[in-house]
């Protein structure tokens, strides 16, 4: 690549996650020279999911890393381009394209569309750390196995929770569900399973104060939030599902996001900014799941289209 | 995209231990998610640096032995060997240029 003549792409997208890909797709199939940047791994979230039950199409649900590497795959057939660059910047252009600056160098395109999700939280309490990869996982589907005839603790009340809660007793004798609450967000599907599994123990209104061990985790504390109760779990795995934060560090400044960090958008997933356009969990209102995220990345790449259109790039 | 060769408990003797370019080891398994999204970065990885080090993959179902000898308790992890000894491991997946930030010091 040229240094001081930029790639420039018709539609660039930040995140190859369900939202990303999907985009990529419509940009690729529209002929649109597309481009999807990705931090880390393709398929978002939904790589770190075992089985996603409620995409609509498969009756026995799929696997999310199959479903991710199918649509790679997909995507990859009608020649969108991936590469795994950090963004570190989006700049508009004075009435020219965007800029873009990954460490590996500027990028330029004429449309972004930023799919750049959410991660997960973090407990944020001694021993957490310094006990990833001995013990401390935020992917049961990766690591449970890893914990056969062990006791082990998940923490969170939502789907993810719920859901590796379950997946954890095909391999451990025992999983400690722990919630700072007394009632869960998980859907009531998630709970009827959680709370008919023999090998599940529910600990409501308590919260993980410290992940002890030697070279390895051996124990969590926890804290009764009610009582002030401090009592100590023999585990040897803390897996910690507790929500998420979207990366918008991005778009600070570009555009209006809300207290949680997520951008404003029109239902044509449109910024202020022109040719900017949002998609996914990163925006306003998102239903945070796989088919929506899809159907918004769908939507902002026609809406991206429409734009280019619109300005006569790529025309004749 | 060439696929990255396996090493086996058997083999990681010989293909690791005593490699005379150092080499990176990518433990996975197949019901891991991200492990089998990580494996196109290795790849891209194994091309980039052809030559310079070598890059295998162990399935940790497979081979019990090795990820037991060096505790590995998460996947995917990275390990990284040179003359026989581990200078790098990466629990969990990263940002490529860390991988690339990563291996470069454990080859150095």
């Amino acid at each position: 690549m040229n240094a001081e003549r930029p790639e420039t792409y018709d539609i660039a997208i930040i995140g190859a996650g369900g939202a990303g890909l999907t985009a990529a797709l419509y940009g690729a199939r529209a002929r649109r020279r597309t481009v999807v940047f990705e931090r880390l791994i393709t398929g978002g979230q939904i790589a770190t999911t075992e089985l996603v039950e409620n995409y609509p199409g498969f009756p026995q649900g799929i696997n999310g890393a199959d479903f991710a590497m199918n649509l790679v795959e997909q995507v990859s057939r009608f020649g969108a381009e991936l590469r795994y660059e950090d963004v570190q910047s989006i700049t508009p252009g004075a009435g020219g394209p965007f800029r873009i600056e990954t460490g590996e160098g500027p990028y330029e395109a004429h449309a972004v569309i930023a799919t750049a999700g959410a991660d997960y939280n973090k407990l944020g309490v001694p021993g957490e750390d310094e006990f990833i990869g001995r013990g401390v996982s935020y992917c049961a589907t990766c690591d449970a196995a890893f914990f056969q005839d062990v006791e082990v603790v998940v923490v969170g009340g939502g789907d993810a929770a719920f859901d590796e809660a379950l997946f954890t007793t095909r391999y451990a004798s025992k999983v400690w569900l722990v919630h700072r609450r007394e009632t869960f967000r998980a859907s009531a599907l998630l709970q009827e399973r959680v709370f008919a599994n023999p090998k599940i123990e529910i600990v409501r209104n308590s919260v993980v104060e410290r992940i002890v061990g030697e070279q390895m985790v051996e124990g969590a504390e926890l804290r009764d939030v009610q009582t002030g109760e401090v009592s100590t779990l023999p585990v040897e795995a803390v897996f910690i599902f507790i929500g998420q934060t979207p990366n918008s560090h991005l778009l600070k400044g570009l555009v209006e996001l809300d207290e949680g960090g997520h951008a404003h958008v029109d239902l044509r997933m449109r910024t202020k900014v022109p040719g900017l356009f949002v998609a996914g969990d990163l925006r306003v209102e998102a239903a945070r799941q796989l088919v929506s995220a899809c159907g918004d990345g769908a939507t902002a790449a026609l809406a991206a289209e429409a734009y280019l259109a619109e300005l006569g790039i790529g025309e004749g | 995209m060439a696929a990255t060769p396996e090493v086996t408990d058997t083999t990681f003797d010989a293909d690791v231990m005593k490699s005379d370019l150092p080499v990176l080891v990518d433990f996975w398994a197949p019901w891991c998610g991200p492990c089998r999204m990580v494996a196109p970065i290795v790849e891209e990885l194994g091309e980039e640096y052809a030559g310079r080090v070598n890059f295998y993959k162990m399935n940790t179902d497979e081979n019990p032995a090795i990820p037991s000898q060096y505790g590995i308790r998460s996947i995917p992890s990275l390990l990284i060997f040179k003359s026989g000894e581990l200078t790098g491991t990466i629990v969990g997946f990263r940002p490529k240029s860390d991988l690339k930030k990563r291996l470069e010091e454990a080859i150095a």
